[in-house]
């Protein structure tokens, strides 16, 4: 049996009181509850407070660019299936430097799990305004206030990403279960968890979010393979904030339809050196 | 108000000297050790003392696309970035030298990944280096302060139309307070005269910028930008001279530190030359005839003076921020003796690699280097270049 210290990492270096911290549990507890062994998780990320998050834990980790987290845990994937790729960064890093990916990820439906910690602010470089900061957030670089915020939920649900979530770093309970969801749905599972940032962010706070978060699943007619209803679900922020799926359908993998994997992860296949000799004989 | 000598954080005068500069856009993306530089300017465009937009974007390939944008519909246009950041905005850069759009971007000097690192070397700007900006080197915080300012003098020159990069190190200088002379803005606007950009994009003179070249003109237009880089050299030495008459500070393409009649000469880009001044004191106060050469302008590259600066040496050491992995000396070093190559009378030349990822190196690092360059000068050496301070 996987045991919590199989994930115990290195020490750590985020602030006291750091959302990050709740987020590292959720991921390790899952991680534990679901019986995977350390050396079969790949986890990896970009540049960013949420970056350090694979440094803390213990299992394989890419430790790409700024931005670049889904691109590398995609190829890590299509190469090798039997991983399982967990890809972890923030909202600058995701939302805006890799904003691009986010959306092509979602539309391939690679199968791996993307938690963003989106705190809603740039924790690493000290405090300027995110693509997720609240209009008229005030920081160092938007001291008019921030302008629209990016919806990541709407844009995800709009994107037919397979797995739309969104946890609460300040409840480690439910945000382990949300994970282990993502982890064993196959196709893309994004989860966007409300992470406060003790330091730069002085509005989003914990108390913010408790009073203001509610659990979908406690919902009792609520319906996350309604594409409309999940759509207008997104959109609630400010009095309400849904936690929970918001959205779901299950369709095809990226890797499923990719013939290249049918007799197996590429990794574990010879390379038959004969047929590229009969291959180029065609053009000869 | 007059010119004041003022304590202040290096990134901060680079933002006050944009706002002297009068600047009419900013887009940047905060990255350490940047950040400060592009907070101020936020701030002093919120506080309303600077009279310019600007656009925190998502990342640093749109930070330099919005310059560009900006410069071409005419207006004087600021950013900076570091390390990662001028890499991404590696594919943009040749657009603003190629369709002659002055921008100018203070860069902080920082390590590329991987590993990660935050701290200082060379080695961003060595793989931005022909990317056909005009590049200077900075080795305190009043020459990045002057700079910036020479800086859009340089780029707007209607003869010169060219971006340029202030190169500063970073954390050694951007997160440094120095004492620095900041000029009364009456005086700035007399040095650096209104932007006027001769073709902007306007609706009432339509033009196009950057379309298809195919390769009847491609190589033309190539060689028009070669020569006008070179050319921009004249105007770097005329604005620097008037730069000096206006504020009293000179400056030089090529810079000599205690080199009369100097037999060994060592050779330094940035914030180290400094350090490097100390050894050298030491080594004179010692009887020893050596001698600094810091070389401040980086791109167009200043051949002449760097010939003349070293010809009477025997031995010429240089170090190198950076690596050229597989190649055959730091990049400084490998442009320096291709300049010397053809020459009749040169110095022997060594290479040095150190620095890296924000390693430190002291007064006594440089008198190592001086000491054992001279020793490979004389019995000669099996590498091409040695690394300096490496842990075994």
């Amino acid at each position: 049996m996987v045991a919590m210290t199989d994930y115990a990492g290195s020490k750590l270096a985020w602030c006291p009181g750091c959302g990050n911290f709740g987020i590292l549990s959720a991921v390790n507890k899952a991680l534990v509850e679901l019986n995977i062994e350390p050396h079969r998780v790949l986890m990896v990320s970009g540049i960013g407070q949420a970056g350090k998050l694979p440094h803390y834990t213990r299992c394989n980790i890419l430790n790409m660019l700024h931005g670049r987290t889904l691109p590398a845990a995609a190829g890590a994937k299509i190469a090798n299936p039997e991983l399982i790729v967990i890809a972890v960064g923030g909202d600058g890093d995701g939302y805006g430097e890799g904003g691009n990916h986010f959306i092509h990820a979602m539309r391939r439906n690679h199968d791996i799990t993307y938690l963003v910690h989106n705190n809603q602010v740039y924790g690493l470089t000290k405090g300027q305004a995110s693509p997720t900061s609240d209009l008229g957030f005030v920081t160092k670089t938007t001291l008019r206030g921030a302008t629209m915020p990016l919806n990541p939920l709407a844009l995800a649900i709009a994107c037919d990403a397979s797995f739309v979530g969104r946890g609460f770093a300040g409840d480690v309970e439910h945000l382990a279960n949300l994970i282990k969801m993502g982890i064993t749905h196959k196709g893309f599972a994004f989860i966007d968890v409300l992470q406060p940032c003790v330091i730069f962010n002085r509005k989003n706070t914990y108390n913010w979010y408790r009073e203001r978060v509610y659990k979908l699943e406690e919902e009792t007619n609520y319906d996350p393979s309604n594409k409309a209803a999940a759509f207008n679900k997104a959109q609630e922020w400010g009095e309400q904030i849904p936690i929970g799926i918001i959205y779901r359908k299950q369709r095809p993998t990226f890797e499923e339809q990719l013939p290249a994997l049918d007799k197996g992860p590429l990794v574990k296949q010879k390379i038959e050196i004969g047929r590229i000799e009969e291959l180029l004989d065609e053009f000869l | 108000m007059t010119t004041q000598r003022i304590g202040i954080e290096v990134s901060r005068a680079i933002a006050i000297a944009a706002k002297l500069a009068n600047v009419d856009v900013v887009s940047a993306y905060p990255i350490t050790p940047q950040t400060h530089i592009v907070e101020d300017i936020a701030e002093l465009v919120a506080d309303g003392e600077l009279d310019a937009a600007y656009i925190p974007v998502e990342s640093e390939h749109s930070a330099m696309s919005a310059c560009l944008g900006a410069s071409a519909v005419g207006a004087r246009t600021f950013t900076a970035t570091a390390g990662q950041g001028l890499e991404l905005m590696h594919e943009v850069l040749y657009i603003a030298s190629s369709m002659r759009l002055p921008v100018v971007m203070t860069v902080a000097n920082r390590a590329l990944s991987a590993p990660l690192s935050i701290w200082c070397d060379h080695s961003d700007v060595m793989a931005v280096r022909d990317t056909g900006w005009i590049q200077i080197f900075a080795a305190n915080g009043q020459e990045t302060f002057d700079n910036v300012l020479c800086a859009f003098r340089i780029a707007e020159d209607q003869r010169v139309l060219l971006p340029v990069m202030i190169h500063l190190d970073g954390f050694y200088l951007t997160h440094m307070v120095e004492p620095i002379y900041v000029p009364e803005q009456s005086k700035v606007d007399k040095f650096l005269p209104p932007y006027e950009y001769p073709l902007p994009l306007d609706p009432n003179k339509p033009i196009t910028m950057g379309a298809f070249a195919p390769p009847n003109i491609y190589t033309e237009t190539k060689k028009a930008q070669q020569a006008n880089l070179t050319a921009a050299k004249e105007v770097i030495l005329q604005c620097w001279r008037e730069f000096g008459n206006f504020f009293g500070r000179y400056y030089s393409p090529v810079e000599g530190y205690r080199c009369e009649k100097a037999k060994v000469l060592l050779l330094v880009m940035g914030s180290l030359s400094e350090t490097a001044m100390s050894a050298i004191d030491t080594l004179r106060d010692e009887g020893k005839e050596v001698g600094l050469i810091k070389l401040r302008l980086w791109r167009p590259f200043p051949f002449d003076e760097i010939r003349r600066a070293v010809r009477d040496a025997e031995v010429l050491i240089i170090l190198d921020r950076a690596l050229s992995f597989g190649g055959p000396a730091g990049p400084v070093c490998s442009e320096i003796r291709s300049a010397l190559y053809n020459e009749d009378k040169k110095p022997k030349v060594i290479s040095f690699v150190g620095g890296l990822g924000g390693r430190d190196i002291s007064p006594d690092g440089f008198k190592e280097i001086i000491n054992r360059g001279i020793e490979i000068s004389q019995t000669g050496s099996e590498q091409e270049f040695e690394m300096f301070g490496v842990r075994e």
